[in-house]
């Protein structure tokens, strides 16, 4: 299991059709991701990073080219990939325990001791014992994407994919998770995929940033990022990172986007 | 601000020296006092003149009649009757509304292929039907069992219809990201993510199956309450039709109270836990 979620993405190319025309959402798309690696997407609005982790989540199949996880095609959804939205989309009517207890409707795997064993854990691992008889009206946003992580992590997968989950977060709590994000990836070992359009985020995390544009969706470049952890954001190199990486928007065709993407960088 | 806060602590600086019972006192006062002076005003109107005592009888001769009726059986039996068949109606206006309703909101093409009929239906009225219900089912436990079970069938319907289709997309995405099944995103988010609205028609139809039925035991029964009302009216024993109105608005209360009591079973999730 330690070596397993090596994720391959080869020649993808993914169109909508609006009104009769086809339009590009995703125009060749390679990108191979190694196990247990952190790797953000930037972009944006309308590049396609969204769609891009649609498609490796498997809720849509209409694409051409391959999306590999250890050598197998992904098809449909399924219990090695985890996703976490913006929206934690807790169910209501269920306590935290019982939330994360839904993600393991569909195992098989897992006997009945490794199922609650697996939802301790993931409890514990995101620091919410006290609360897992809570609802989540009772809980904050931070405390409530944190049981949607914990619910995305109960299978334990082999990769999992974050879907701009602090963009609807304050700064200090968003930066609070960050940490937790980088804690977690760390003793789960697990590959980490997450969009945003942060890009102080996305060095914070990133073992490498890949940049995408939009019309149609592309990458144009992949950063590594080779910065000890913990990155101080005020550090001469962090701060060259983030310039290095904020020209690539200011050539892009949507300057509005940029404005927009600019302005969310806390200061 | 200031002028806020000295009228939020007036009254309890101002309860803080009285007696726990004095304190209950009033806290009943203030929740019961506009019905106690409702029956109060009932009681001495008619005994003053104010009102014909003939057509309004006092309160405690209503109650009086009731107790004899009680002791007789009369009361029981025409309560009784009533209970039954609004119960029946609506029992089975929600054992077929409700799974029907899921199965319409779930499924489009034959939510789209139903739903003319069922708008043409909602608007006819139930008790322009009664005369129908009556020509095919006769004047016996049927008709009315049927005709309550037809004006509550519509309001949970229409009211699940809309509990499956408004169901919060980003849930049902949420579930289908977890690989859930269509059956168990049924079960374990379509349907409990339903209960609070489906609850709304439910408790619409309880107040239906209550008005109905006092019509259609007035237009023709031989049991009932809404039968011991207009034939006390009919033979001017006006405190008896007092007493059948007292008791209808007990059986609605009883529905009510039943009703806001399984509510709050099924959606405790919604205050549990203590507040945070």
């Amino acid at each position: 299991m330690a070596q397993a979620g090596a994720l391959e993405i080869r020649n993808l190319n993914k169109h909508y059709t609006v009104n009769g025309t086809p339009l590009n959402v995703l125009e060749n798309i390679n990108l191979s991701i190694h196990p247990g690696e952190f790797v953000t997407i930037v972009g944006a609005s309308g590049c396609g990073k969204s769609t891009l982790l649609r498609l490796v989540i498997g809720l849509d199949n209409e694409y051409t080219g391959d999306i590999l996880l250890d050598e197998r095609r992904i098809r449909d959804t399924g219990l090695d990939r985890g996703i976490v939205f913006q929206e934690h989309r807790l169910f209501p009517w269920l306590t935290v325990k019982k939330n994360i207890e839904t993600g393991l409707l569909n195992n098989t795997r897992f006997s009945p001791e490794e199922k609650e064993n697996s939802v301790r854990e993931h409890i514990a691992l995101v620091g919410l014992g006290e609360f897992e008889s809570a609802y989540p009206h009772q809980l904050s946003g931070g405390m409530s994407q944190r049981v949607a992580i914990a619910r995305a992590l109960v299978n334990r997968p082999e990769v999992l994919l974050l879907d701009e989950p602090f963009g609807a977060l304050d700064a200090f709590t968003r930066h609070f998770l960050q940490d937790e994000l980088l804690r977690i990836s760390s003793e789960e070992g697990i590959t980490m995929v997450l969009v945003t359009h942060d890009i102080e985020e996305a060095i914070y995390l990133a073992d490498r940033v890949v940049v995408m544009q939009p019309r149609p969706g592309r990458i144009k470049r992949v950063v590594d990022i080779d910065l000890p952890r913990p990155r101080p954001r005020n550090a001469d190199a962090f701060v060259r990172y983030k310039d290095d990486l904020l020209a690539d928007f200011a050539t892009g065709d949507r300057p509005e986007d940029i404005l927009a993407g600019a302005l969310e960088q806390p200061a | 601000m200031s002028a806020q806060e000295s009228t939020l602590e007036l009254p309890t600086a101002r309860e803080a020296g009285r007696s726990p019972a004095l304190q209950a006192g009033l806290h009943a006062l203030r929740r019961g006092g506009a019905i106690i002076a409702f029956f109060l005003l009932w009681e001495i109107a008619p005994r003053l003149g104010l009102v014909e005592a003939a057509f309004l009888p006092p309160i405690s001769q209503v109650l009086a009649t009731g107790w004899k009726l009680l002791l007789n059986g009369q009361l029981p039996q025409h309560f009784a009757a009533s209970l039954v068949r609004s119960a029946a109606g609506f029992a089975l206006a929600i054992v077929a509304a409700i799974p029907l309703g899921l199965a319409i909101g779930r499924y489009r093409l034959f939510a789209q292929v139903v739903n003319p009929l069922l708008e043409m239906f909602r608007n006819t009225a139930a008790l322009a039907l009664l005369p129908v219900f009556i020509l095919f089912l006769g004047i016996g436990e049927t008709s009315k069992v049927a005709i309550v079970f037809y004006g509550c069938f519509w309001p949970i319907l229409l009211n699940t219809i809309t509990a499956v289709v408004t169901v919060d997309p980003l849930l049902i995405k949420s579930a289908r990201a977890m690989g859930l099944s269509p059956v168990r995103l049924f079960r374990k988010v379509i349907l409990p993510a339903s209960v609070p609205t489906i609850f709304v028609g439910v408790r619409l139809a309880g107040a239906v199956s209550v008005l109905i039925l006092i019509a259609a035991e007035m237009v023709g029964a031989k049991s009932g309450l809404g039968y011991l009302i207009i034939y006390s009216q009919y033979n001017f024993q006006v405190p008896e039709m007092f007493l059948g109105i007292v008791c209808i608005t007990l059986v609605g209360l009883l529905i009510n109270a039943l009703l806001v009591t399984l509510e709050h079973r099924l959606t405790a999730w919604k205050r549990n836990g203590g507040e945070a």
